[in-house]
């Protein structure tokens, strides 16, 4: 169940450009947090901008009771969140949201993240390797600066992690998917998770239906509630019936769902 | 001293203090269990019911604005009969009078909402959305004509024997008009007010941010609007008031009530902070005994004298 609490920053650092890892005190989240999951963080006691911001759960460290945030400045709530100095105290509510589902022990897991959209995919990825699934992570980014897990990116993880770079600065030069392509040609992967931009997702949706995999998708949409009350946060998911297709609630219906679940005609769609 | 009596009654809904929540903000109850204990609340109004589901407007549907938020959900809603099996008994386990915010397209549609409602035990009153900005049909065309609002008023009347609750719109030329014709009309109580209309544009794609185009507005940014909109209304007509619009601290409150409100409604609020509505009620409290106040029906419009 989700609490609200107020949290303590423990550590604040930045990692990219633009981008930040926070950890946070939060004993009574970070206890019952699985991997997809988000917090509903207020970035400012003001009631403008009024609304909480969501971030997904990067980590946590359950023996100290800490929750690792990892987050891209956007605009005035990440703004002022990476303005905060340790010992700030901030309004967090979580975990929300459904988190993935685990494959079975053995599966072979490709982790899909597009830029900041590693953030969930390092939580899972560590529970994977403890499950001892082989995990293998591919990394899309702008640029070699916006790397967000660092240059050499694998070297705080305990699974290997692939670069593609749209500029060639790191890695393959061009979209990751082309690295996701190539493993499901050679046929050396069984389930496949990924969170990013709507359109490295509908990507991957489409590779996942050519091949036949199963995959699972963290999505980000506009929130108002977090809690699934006010019908704000909807995706277009498939319907059953009569009904051609069904909104779900990212909050709390999401923000992961089955890659085979979701409807690719959303022309709005913040991610894309 | 003893403590001060926060009870209220709105056309016969017993309310142990005027807090409820604004229809829309707070679900059917169940997503806030984490956070509020119902039993606490003067009231629940529930999301907008319709009589056959609705799927409501593509996203994005929310758009932070300042101090505020443009909604346009479009009355996604599971139908009135899901309502009744799935949603009801859950808030039946409750000490909690359940207020059911009813919607449709046609005069018809608001009388079969109210006549499959009546005598459904576990209902307490309805609340008439005749000012919904974000369906093409109904909604806030029939708010904002004082005679088609009467005629959905006085069939849903007819259909039901809970206290009827009309809310009323702020986008109108005159709130008072429209709410002497609702009262005339049968209307029990009137709420008010539901979201301004709005807009807001992406200058980098040169395109509306909400799916829908227009949503309405909420948030602290239109406090002063719906404050004003109770005190006309108040000062014109005497029927009790469920004031809301941007309340968030106890202090917003106590304004409306001042202002006439009989009950107040939480809603944005909520999705700040999650207990927006028992922090309210402890802070009327509060307010109430630092002010050596016995009965909060002593201040509901005290501004006026
Ligand atoms: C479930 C979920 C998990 C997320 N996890 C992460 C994460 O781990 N790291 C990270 O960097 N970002 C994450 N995001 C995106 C993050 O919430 C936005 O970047 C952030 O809200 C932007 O706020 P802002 O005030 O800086 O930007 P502004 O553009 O000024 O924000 C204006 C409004 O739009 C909303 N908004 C803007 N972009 C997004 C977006 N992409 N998704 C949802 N709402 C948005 C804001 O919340 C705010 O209400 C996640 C989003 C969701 C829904
Ligand atoms: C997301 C959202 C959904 C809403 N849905 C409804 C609804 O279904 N029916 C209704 O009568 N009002 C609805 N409203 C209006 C609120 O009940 C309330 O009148 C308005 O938001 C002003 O109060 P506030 O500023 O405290 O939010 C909705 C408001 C919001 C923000
Ligand atoms: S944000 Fe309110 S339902 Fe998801």
């Amino acid at each position: 169940m989700a609490t609200d609490i107020t949290a303590r920053i423990i550590k604040q650092e930045q990692v990219g450009l633009g981008q930040y890892r926070m950890n946070l005190y939060a004993p009574e989240i970070a206890s019952r947090a699985v991997p997809g999951q988000f917090v509903y963080i207020r970035c400012s006691s003001s009631l403008d901008p009024l609304l909480r911001r969501p971030l997904s759960i990067h980590g946590v460290n359950r023996e100290r009771g800490e929750l690792l945030l990892l987050y891209q400045v956007i605009g005035r709530g990440t703004s002022l969140l990476a303005a905060k100095r340790q010992g700030d105290q901030l309004p967090v509510m979580g975990p929300l949201g459904r988190g993935f589902t685990l494959p079975e022990p053995e599966r072979r897991v490709i982790l899909v993240g597009g830029g900041i959209g590693v953030a969930p995919l390092v939580f899972l990825g560590n529970e994977l390797v403890r499950r001892k699934n082989p995990v293998l992570m591919l990394v899309g980014a702008r640029s070699i600066h916006h790397l967000p897990l660092g240059r050499e990116g694998g070297n705080n993880v305990p699974f290997n992690v692939t670069v593609a770079t749209d500029d060639g600065t790191c890695g393959y030069h061009g979209p990751v998917t082309d690295l996701l392509e190539r493993a499901l040609a050679g046929r050396e992967v069984d389930m496949v998770y990924a969170c990013g931009p709507g359109g490295m997702l509908r990507q991957t949706a489409m590779l996942l239906a050519r091949y036949g995999l199963p995959g699972e998708f963290s999505l980000e949409e506009r929130m108002g509630c977090g809690v699934g009350a006010c019908l704000s946060c909807v995706c277009k998911t498939t319907g059953e019936g009569e009904r051609p297709f069904r909104y779900r609630r990212v909050c709390v219906e999401g923000p992961v769902f089955r890659a085979d679940q979701l409807v690719w005609d959303q022309e709005e769609c913040i991610n894309g | 001293m003893a403590k001060p009596s926060l009870a209220v009654d709105v056309a016969g809904i017993r309310m142990k203090n005027p807090v409820t929540t604004a229809s829309g903000t707070f679900g059917f109850g169940s997503e806030y269990a984490p956070f509020v204990d119902l039993n606490r609340l003067g009231a629940i109004v529930v999301k907008g019911t319709t009589l056959n589901p609705r799927p409501g407007n593509p996203p994005p549907r929310i758009v932070e604005t300042p101090a505020g938020i443009l909604n346009s959900i479009g009355l996604q809603n599971p139908g009135v009969e899901h309502f009744i099996e799935a949603a009801l008994p859950y808030l039946r386990q409750f000490d909690l009078p359940v207020i059911v915010n009813i919607a449709g397209d046609t005069v018809e549609e608001y009388a079969a909402l109210a006549a499959r409602l009546n005598g459904v035990p576990g209902v307490a009153a309805l609340e008439v959305n005749i000012s919904c900005p974000n369906v093409k049909k109904g909604g806030l065309a029939f708010g904002a004509d004082p005679g088609s609002a009467a005629a959905v008023v006085q069939e849903v009347k007819s259909a039901t024997r809970l206290p009827v609750v009309v809310k009323l719109s702020p986008n109108v030329t005159s709130i008072v008009q429209v709410a002497e014709a609702v009262v005339k009309a049968g209307a029990d109580a009137l709420s008010m007010i539901n979201t301004l209309l709005g807009m807001v544009i992406d200058i980098r794609r040169r395109r509306p941010v909400l799916a829908n185009v227009m949503g309405g507005l909420s948030g602290p940014a239109i406090r002063p609007v719906a404050v004003r909109a109770v005190w006309q209304v108040y000062r014109a007509l005497k029927v009790p008031i469920v004031g809301m619009g941007g309340i968030v601290t106890a202090g917003d409150a106590l304004e409306f009530i001042m202002a006439g409100a009989t009950a107040v409604a939480v809603g944005t609020a909520n999705f700040i902070n999650p207990r927006a509505t028992l922090d309210i009620i402890e802070g009327i409290e509060r307010f109430l005994e630092e002010e050596g106040i016995k009965d909060i029906r002593e201040l509901i419009g005290a501004a006026h004298r």
